[in-house]
């Protein structure tokens, strides 16, 4: 075999090194993405859903509903504020948050707070995210908000 | 009538692209036909007829006509002008109109600078992107006419959100939809290559300053976007893996791997296909971003003027233009003869690895973002967030970074590791002395440990291309390079050092109590109403002093909009050199207590910093290229007139 006949295999082999190294690179990245996929995600609950089969203590989750009317109390520390979230089956859960609580967080309307459920069932979040503006609701709350918007219409025309 | 000349502006240009759609089609068969000649000047009318367009909507809303759909709904007669400017990009039909705009501007540009490639292909790029133009005009005329008029005209305007009105926002989309639409030039170039099957260095260097500058626009629009989410929503953070912001970070890990490729297309005329199918995806990944923000199907904290209707139009255009493109590029790639070879150890194969690294990230990126879409099908509601993307991103992070310190000291097309044995080793060194460092200082996370060691060896890293030579003779685009690298590395930093020294602090008090952050002494003095040109607000004057210093006051505000009505949370920073003190004011918590939010984040501004120079070595990248490229055609034409002059 000639000199640049052997160049010429090296240069194929090294191209092949080359393809199975970005192989590797990618099937890897899609495995450690299936396998984290699984792992890191916050599952979304509603309230009764979280009273029926309730995550796991300490397990990051989302909990989204209603902030039930009058239930909203700062706490004797003045940061930490307690209130309840619920939902169209009058299902409840106990949140609390340390923070300042976001611009659009009004009783009667919709929350998704992040966070985690407590030994004591108390739901503690991390974060709370309100409805942006007017135009936006969270996605998880859409069929909430449809829901009480329906309710109230029922009742304004029973009057 | 304004709003009337700006809708026919529209049409007009969207029948000069069916024209340059069609001249761009016959020129395949003859580049001399009387059609295939009236592409350039069309495309040139089309960007030109767009820009007008874009015009007539800044000047309805700069006079606040309120006989317009558009203006009524989301622009106030109160607002300050550089707001009422804003509100025309600030929502949907707005920003598309911005978008097609971008998109017919850089198509007329093509047509009017664009010479060196091929009449053919530059014909077959220009109807690639009129093509592509052509799916946003209907978009636009059929379901989102920004021109629309009301059947009468509104008493007063509803105003544009709140959040929307700030300085930093009002620059934010126009510079990611530079960034974003820039890249459909890389996909008609990519599209118009495979038409003729001219995948050469000369197509790589005609495509290269456009990747650029959509990639500086980008860059630019990511550092502001973050820097805006940073001190507008009052969190304290400055990426949240949100969709929205996903999506605008997909199209930029693209646009670098695709840079970088060109690179070696251009210098070496090596991956060749692999630089097309970058084109083609970078682009994609704009549409997808666009599909994702705007038909409101993911959840996000800033999906804003979301619509179902308006997805699906976006999602079959989607599929349409990259299905098409990916097909055509299936039929085609077989056929572009393969480029030339390199070995592993070369700039070429560090740039190879460069790719590969991001492209696992863009896949890995695209996977969480479109993950929740995927379990929704099965009634199961997820959110992904930084416990998936920081960790699983890291993991190609890193090597790429350490790749980064020493791919540009390797040669080009074969080179050995002993050649650039002590660069190696110093890089090496200085990532665990600090790693070392780190570690025993305190424990913080892994990740931020690993992030500050490779900033630091990457920062010494970036600079040692330029080592040994005359600083004076250094091409720009080197230096380009250097400065962008460099960048990387500092932002980096800023990165970690906000992940591991940030301190936090959460108090309710009363006037004329004090709290500590940090380093920081934070009084609160005094607690007052105040009223802007259309909002009121409760303000808090906070004295902060840093380590015992002279106190500076701070005025964090929670402010109430009335048009529309709307609280929103105005955060203050106090910036020094070493980091910023982020203050936000809360509630009453009752008792005449005020709640305080309070961080010290050790050189977060290092984060943006980083961006900027990233975007600066971007711009020195593309001024040192276009430079050589003039004086490489004014040799070319000069030899040219020589010939002709010898030969008469």
């Amino acid at each position: 075999m000639t000199g640049s006949g052997q160049t010429g295999l090296k240069a194929k082999h090294q191209r092949l090194v080359l393809v199975v190294i970005a192989l590797v690179a990618i099937i890897g990245a899609g495995l450690l993405a299936a396998y984290a996929l699984r792992n890191e995600v916050n599952y979304f609950y509603l309230p009764n859903q979280m009273a029926a089969n309730p995550p796991e203590v300490g397990q990051a989750v989302r909990l989204g509903g209603m902030v039930q009317e009058g239930s909203l109390e700062t706490l004797q520390d003045g940061i930490t504020v307690a209130f309840v979230v619920t939902d169209q089956e009058n299902a409840v859960v106990n949140v609390r948050y340390s923070g300042i609580l976001p611009d659009l967080f009004v009783e009667g309307s919709g929350v998704v707070a992040d966070g985690r459920l407590g030994a004591d069932g108390v739901f503690v979040a991390d974060e709370l995210l309100a409805k942006h503006d007017e135009n936006y609701v969270p996605r998880e709350l859409q069929e909430l908000e449809q829901h009480k918007a329906a309710e109230t219409l029922a009742a304004t025309e029973s009057y | 009538m304004a709003a009337e000349l700006g809708l026919a502006a529209l049409w007009l240009a969207a029948a000069l692209s069916v024209l340059q759609l069609i001249g761009g089609a016959l020129a395949q068969r003859d580049t001399n036909s009387d059609l295939a000649k009236l592409v350039r000047p069309a495309a040139v009318m089309q960007g030109l007829l767009a820009g007008f367009a874009f015009l007539v909507l800044l000047y309805l809303f700069a006079v606040t006509d309120l006989s317009v759909k558009l203006v009524a709904a989301n622009s106030h007669s109160d607002k300050p002008m550089i707001f009422k400017l804003a509100g025309a990009w600030g929502n949907h039909e707005g920003s598309m109109l911005l978008w097609i705009t971008v998109m017919a501007l850089a198509g007329g540009l093509i047509g009017f600078v664009e010479r060196r490639l091929p009449e053919q292909t530059m014909q077959a790029t220009l109807a690639a992107q009129a093509f592509v133009g052509l799916g946003f005009y209907a978009f636009l005329l059929l379901s989102s006419n920004p021109f629309e008029r009301l059947p009468e005209p509104a008493m007063e305007g509803m105003g544009l959100n709140p959040l929307l009105q700030d300085i930093g926002l009002a620059f934010h989309p126009p510079t990611l939809y530079f960034g974003y639409v820039g890249l459909s030039v890389a996909f008609s170039f990519a599209v118009g290559a495979l038409l003729t099957r001219q995948v050469n260095p000369d197509f790589a260097r005609a495509m290269r300053p456009w990747v650029l500058g959509a990639w500086i626009f980008l860059t630019l629009g990511i550092t502001a976007g973050s820097y805006w989410a940073y001190y507008e929503l009052g969190w304290g953070g400055w990426w949240f893996w949100d969709p929205v912001e996903n999506a605008s970070l997909m199209p930029w890990l693209a646009a670098t791997a695709l840079l970088h490729s060109v690179s070696v297309l251009a210098a070496r005329d090596a991956l060749r296909t692999w630089t097309i199918m970058l084109g083609v995806v970078a682009f994609s990944m704009s549409m997808l971003g666009t599909f994702l923000v705007r038909s409101g199907i993911l959840t996000s904290v800033h999906a804003f003027a979301a619509d179902p209707e308006r997805g699906t139009f976006i999602l079959g255009l989607l599929i349409l233009y990259i299905g098409g493109a990916l097909l055509l590029f299936g039929l085609r790639a077989s056929s572009i003869s393969e480029g030339d070879r390199f070995s592993v150890t070369s700039r070429e194969g560090a740039l190879v690895f460069n790719n590969v690294m991001l492209s696992a990230i863009l896949g890995i990126v695209l996977l969480g973002t479109l993950y929740p879409l995927l379990t929704e099908a099965f009634d199961v509601r997820v959110s992904v967030g930084p416990p998936y993307f920081n960790p699983v991103g890291a993991v190609f992070t890193i090597p790429m970074l350490m790749v980064m310190a020493v791919g540009p000291l390797l040669r080009w097309r074969q080179d050995s590791f002993t050649r650039v044995k002590w660069p190696i080793i110093i890089s090496a060194v200085v990532m665990v002395a600090v790693l070392a460092l780190v570690v025993i200082l305190g424990s913080y996370s892994i990740l931020a440990d690993l992030g500050l060691a490779v900033a630091v060896a990457l920062g010494i890293g970036s600079f040692m291309p330029l080592r040994g030579r005359n600083l004076l003779r250094v091409p720009i685009a080197t230096w380009g390079m250097v400065v962008a690298h460099f960048g990387i590395a500092v932002a980096l930093f800023g990165m970690a050092s906000e992940s591991a020294f940030s301190e936090e602090k959460l108090a309710a008090i009363s006037v004329g109590e004090s709290t500590q952050v940090g380093p920081w002494q934070v009084t609160l003095d005094a607690v007052e109403p105040v009223a802007g040109p259309n909002w009121t607000a409760i303000q808090a004057n906070l004295g902060a002093s840093y380590d015992g210093g002279t106190s500076i006051e701070l005025t964090p505000q929670s402010r109430n909009f009335w048009a529309p009505p709307q609280e929103t949370t105005e955060s203050v920073l106090a910036t020094r050199w070493n980091g910023q003190l982020y203050a936000v004011v809360g509630n009453e918590a009752g008792d005449g207590r005020w709640q305080l939010r309070l961080w010290w984040k050790p050189f977060v501004t290092l984060i943006w910093y980083g961006g900027i120079l990233v975007a600066l070595g971007g711009l020195l990248a593309l001024i040192g290229r276009v430079k050589t490229d003039l004086k490489r055609r004014y040799v070319v034409k000069r030899a040219g007139d020589r010939r002709a002059e010898a030969a008469s």
